[in-house]
């Protein structure tokens, strides 16, 4: 059986990885992009100059050979269901008896006058790094539109090389849609304390064009006109599937391409995983699309049990993210709502320097706990993901909150002001029963039941 | 840059610039009293010789045609007094005395204690201008940075021509030239006895047709070596300059007076002898560790294991390395590292070492306890409870240079698979070589017999002692720093290093615990691993790592983005460490810890 991958960002490869370990199929990877498979959330250290390109490839090039993984590098054109065939820009063509789509996402653009002009472009693909990079030569302010993840990560790039660089944010706060108001506070602090030009509630209006076809000026709604040689746009991602609705009409799509719980699309063996596919019927608490990294991995390793005739349903479990915004790293496990109803109630505490907090959210009504939020700070995935999933009421959590630390050795440990911050907000007089320890969280995995 | 900083690299360069030239400022002028030699009759021939040749007390301008003068002259007394050996020799001094066996070893002192320069005369200003200078434009250099905002400062690594490393092929280029050269000046140091090169040569062979034809190695071509397109030559300029160093210092000392002799009053006053090559090797690695030690806090202050670890190799090596010795010296005691340990520590076993250690009353015998101790004991109990960290990267002297000087080029070891390979077979080769050197040297300490089997066990320890503990360890161990990272000894050549390693890998509580899926194969952590683990490859696939060659230096956990790796010891899975792989698995149709 041979089986196609179209893409082959970190879903593609996942999905051709855990093939090969079940099966003898044989797989071809096919990407317009790169010859290679390069991490995408590493794409900001080869321009800071922390990697070089090819330190982005998890794996040495030999890796696909000996694991027969044969890559092409090619845009697919068309997609003929019918015959069970994908067609090339160059016009060749190639058979397949299972198709997986993981053709990612594309950067969202709202319209604005002058959005195509030169150097105004998202940061998404290695082309884009390259783009940055050519851009970069006779840059003197550079301007940033939308503030996510992306956004945050394109102007420490700029800020790396100390080009001057203005970072228009639509929100009352940075990314503040998802971050709680004291977290999303804490952001945008040390934005501006990083030397970032942050402009909150401010959006982009229109891109000048100097007269050649490339950016010259932003104009922000406040009317302001910002002189500058690049414009970052940020303002999210959407799936990538221009082609598909082109040459392929009968793959069903939404804002995605609509697959069911096997991740199977309308169209027998078509698959889609990662950022371009849309979920029918998503877990309860989460989302039709989610572009990102963790799910495009558990993604493609649940379509390849499924093409290798082990078929799963796709169940991505407790949510869980992470990020660094500039120096503070940031990991958040289950539910935390920015604008939490009033049955989630938070325990928050906040350093003094104000670069590390702790938030635990718990229900009013059960005690359950529902979720971490850490900035700064470190803990550990499996404890948590465990707590979560046995619905641990928080009184447990916060006596044995240690065990959770993921903090390098000699690093302060801050879990007994959480407890105090509980015990006052509670009235009652917890206390910490355990420190961090690797010797206290294994057992606790171990077990069944409780610590 | 900060305009104190600028100033800061502006004095360095005078400083370094100072240092490099006073090796040309030598006035030499061998006068009957200044000469520094205890044998009398050796004395009275060299200068015999001296005044025949019309070098006594004529003033040389250039140390060039000094030293050459000063060889025929030392060749010259040699022949005489082989000459005179066979009239016969004084009363009560053996033949092979009385002969002088290398002319080498009354070079360096000659040619000191002939120094009449600027540099004799005033050696306090001297070393004021090069040393003091230096420290203090590294300092101003390095203490702004602690201004800036705390958390990782990688920017713009890849863009410096000081540390971005070399092209594979100028890599390839660098290595060939460097074991050809140490092999060809070999056969010279061995006095053309051809057996130990031509042994070398062959295990070089046998390494690299093992690594590239047993092991498959060939077509894996490892791109990811050294940069694909670009060389970074002020940082091969470095390398350059580092090799040309240890050059001096280990073969043609009587080259560097001019540096001795700046910290002569320095020894004078610790230990109250003059100063040796190896008093100022000392003094200079003191220093480059405690300023460079000073600037990786700087960098990695907002992470204590850094702060604490760094405090202790600058500690380690002030103290325990470079102070206690001299003080030792000073009381009459045997000079003794406490921190150094066989095998990285070769001459331990050797004669004059263990003649030193038993004659020198009770102190002596404690020094030799614990050294045995140490090595017994210590090295595999210390590295149960704390992995190998606990020496390589917490008090060792070479890893204590390798994570302070060193630490800007952290980025640049090999992280292939072949070079994986590589270090497997050098390093425990290495350690092998120590092993069977010492079992032959123990041999004839208590047989007195120099033969052992076909080799002499004198040559064994001799050519030991140039191959691994001069030219691997020091020539290409620090020398290589910019070209192919800060462990290049560490990693494929110490052999302690090689003998922990095999403790941390088989019984140790010590491990890297990946931190569930948050893994995003982004490749700091492999990229700043300077011993060339590729971190990566375990942490996306979620697996702790357990690597006899990680030294635990944190800087994979500390550079991590998404906090996914941490230092850490248990003893409740020490036989299992790497089962595990905690990445979140698809099984069964539920996500679960794929057991």
């Amino acid at each position: 059986m041979h089986i196609a991958i179209i893409g082959n960002g970190i879903s593609g490869i996942t999905a051709a990885r855990f093939i090969r370990k079940l099966s003898d199929h044989k797989i071809t990877v096919i990407s317009a992009e790169t010859d290679y498979f390069f991490s995408r959330t590493a794409i900001m250290y080869a321009y800071m100059g922390h990697m070089r390109k090819e330190d982005l490839k998890p794996y040495e090039d030999w890796f696909w050979k000996k694991n027969r993984i044969d890559l092409k590098r090619g845009f697919v054109s068309k997609i003929d269901s019918q015959n069970k065939s994908l067609i090339f820009k160059d016009n060749s063509n190639m058979t397949y008896d299972k198709l997986i789509i993981a053709c990612g996402s594309t950067p969202n653009k709202f319209g604005w006058p002058g959005q195509d002009l030169d150097r105004v472009q998202g940061m998404y693909s290695m082309q884009d790094l390259d783009g940055m990079e050519e851009a970069s030569k006779d840059l003197k302010h550079a301007v940033i539109v939308g503030g996510g993840l992306i956004g945050i990560e394109m102007a420490e790039m700029f800020h790396s090389r100390h080009i001057p660089t203005t970072f228009l944010v639509r929100e009352k706060l940075y990314w503040n849609m998802v971050l709680p108001e004291a977290e999303s506070k804490m952001v945008s602090r040390h934005i501006i304390e990083s030397g970032i030009n942050l402009q909150l509630e401010t959006e982009l209006k229109e891109i000048i064009d100097d007269g050649t076809g490339k950016a010259c000026a932003a104009i922000t709604n406040k009317g302001e006109r910002i002189d500058c040689q690049f414009v970052g746009l940020t303002a999210g991602v959407h799936p990538n599937i221009g082609f598909i609705k082109e040459s392929a009409p009968e793959i069903e799509v939404g804002r995605g391409i609509l697959v069911n719980e096997q991740l199977e699309t309308s169209v027998k063996d078509i698959y889609a995983i990662g950022d371009c596919a849309q979920l029918r019927n998503p877990n309860e608490g989460r989302r039709p699309i989610e572009a990102v990294w963790y799910t495009g991995k558990m993604m493609g390793e649940t379509v390849a049990y499924t093409v290798c005739g082990q078929p799963q349903n796709y169940n991505p479990s407790i949510w869980f993210n992470s990020a660094k915004f500039v120096d503070i790293e940031y990991q958040v496990y289950g539910t935390v709502l920015a604008k939490a109803p009033e049955d989630h109630v938070s325990i928050y505490w906040e350093h003094p320097e104000g670069r590390k907090s702790i938030r635990i959210v718990y229900d009013k009504n059960t005690s359950e706990i529902l979720g971490f939020n850490l900035m700064g700070v470190r803990y550990r995935h499996e404890v948590c993901e465990k707590w979560l999933k046995e619905k641990a009421s928080v009184e447990t959590v916060l006596q044995n909150l240690g065990i959770a630390n993921f903090d390098p050795e000699f690093y302060k440990e801050y879990e007994e002001e959480v407890v105090k911050i509980y015990n006052k907000q509670t009235g009652k007089n917890l206390q910490l029963k355990q420190k961090r320890s690797l010797t206290a969280a294994l057992k606790f995995l171990r077990n069944a039941v409780g610590v | 840059m900060h305009i104190i900083q600028k100033i800061g690299l502006g004095i360095f360069v005078i400083a370094l610039a100072l240092f490099t030239l006073s090796l040309g400022m030598g006035k030499y002028q061998l006068s009957a009293d200044s000469i520094d030699i205890s044998k009398e009759y050796h004395k009275k021939e060299i200068l015999e010789k001296a005044k025949a040749n019309g070098l006594l007390d004529k003033r040389y301008e250039s140390n060039f045609t000094f030293i050459s003068d000063l060889k025929k002259t030392l060749k010259d007394a040699q022949q005489s007094l082989e000459e005179k050996a066979k009239n016969g020799i004084p009363e009560g001094v053996y033949e092979w005395d009385f002969r002088m066996g290398n002319t080498k070893d009354y070079m360096f002192g000659v040619v000191k204690s002939a120094s009449v320069g600027p540099i004799a005369q005033n050696p306090m200003r001297w070393f004021m201008l090069t040393f003091g200078l230096g420290i203090l434009g590294g300092l101003l250099y390095i203490l702004p940075k602690f201004i800036s905002l705390p958390g990782i400062k990688n920017n713009g690594i890849y863009h410096n021509s000081l540390t971005r490393g070399l092209q594979f092929n100028i890599r390839s280029i660098f290595l060939g030239l460097t074991i050809a050269g140490t092999i060809i000046y070999g056969i010279f140091y061995m006095n053309h006895n051809l057996l130990w090169p031509a042994i070398t040569t062959a295990m070089v062979g046998l390494i690299s047709w093992l690594v590239f034809f047993r092991q498959g190695s060939k077509e894996n071509n490892p791109q990811r070596s050294a940069s694909p397109d670009i060389t970074g030559w002020l940082g091969v300029l470095t390398g350059v300059y580092l090799i040309g160093f240890y050059i001096l210092l280990y073969w043609m000392p009587e080259y560097i007076t001019s540096w001795v002799l700046m910290v002569n009053p320095l020894s004078l006053s610790l230990s109250g002898n003059g100063a040796s090559q190896w008093f100022l090797y000392g003094t200079l690695y003191t220093i480059i560790v405690l300023v460079m030690g000073i600037r990786m806090m700087s960098k990695y202050r907002h992470n204590m294991y850094q702060v604490v670890r760094t405090c202790s190799v600058m500690f380690f090596q002030t103290a325990i390395a470079f102070l206690l010795p001299e003080i030792l010296v000073r009381l009459n005691q045997p000079y003794y590292d406490f921190k150094n340990i066989w095998p990285l520590n070769y001459s331990f076993f050797f004669d004059y070492n263990l003649d030193t250690l038993t004659s020198s009353g009770s102190l002596g015998l404690f020094m030799l306890v614990w050294g045995l101790a140490l090595m017994i004991i210590g090295v595999p109990l210390f590295t149960y409870f704390f992995g190998k960290r606990w020496y390589c990267s917490w008090v060792c002297g070479c890893g204590g240079l390798a994570e302070t000087m060193g630490d800007p080029y952290r980025q640049l070891s090999d992280k292939s698979l072949r070079a994986w390979k590589y270090e497997r077979y050098i390093i425990h080769g290495v350690l092998l070589f120590a092993v069977v050197m010492t079992l032959m040297v123990l041999y004839t300490y208590f047989t007195g017999n120099y033969q052992v089997l076909i080799f002499n066990s004198d040559s064994v320890r001799t050519w030991y002692g140039f191959l691994i503990g001069s030219a691997f360890a020091g020539v290409v161990g620090t020398g290589f720093y910019p070209l192919m990272g800060n462990r290049t000894w560490c990693r494929f050549g110490c052999p302690l290093a090689g003998y922990i390693g095999l403790v941390q890998r088989f019984k140790s509580r010590f491990r890297i615990t990946t931190n569930g899926n948050q893994c995003i194969s982004c490749g700091n952590c492999s990229t700043y691993c300077e011993m060339g683990i590729d971190v990566r490859a375990y942490a996306q696939k979620g697996q702790d790592i357990v690597r006899s060659s990680c030294v635990g230096c944190g800087v994979c956990s500390a550079v991590c983005p998404r906090g996914v790796l941490r230092l850490e010891n248990s003893s409740i899975d020490v036989d299992t460490r790497t089962d595990a792989l905690r990445a979140l698995h698809i099984k069964d149709g539920e996500v679960t810890l794929m057991q």
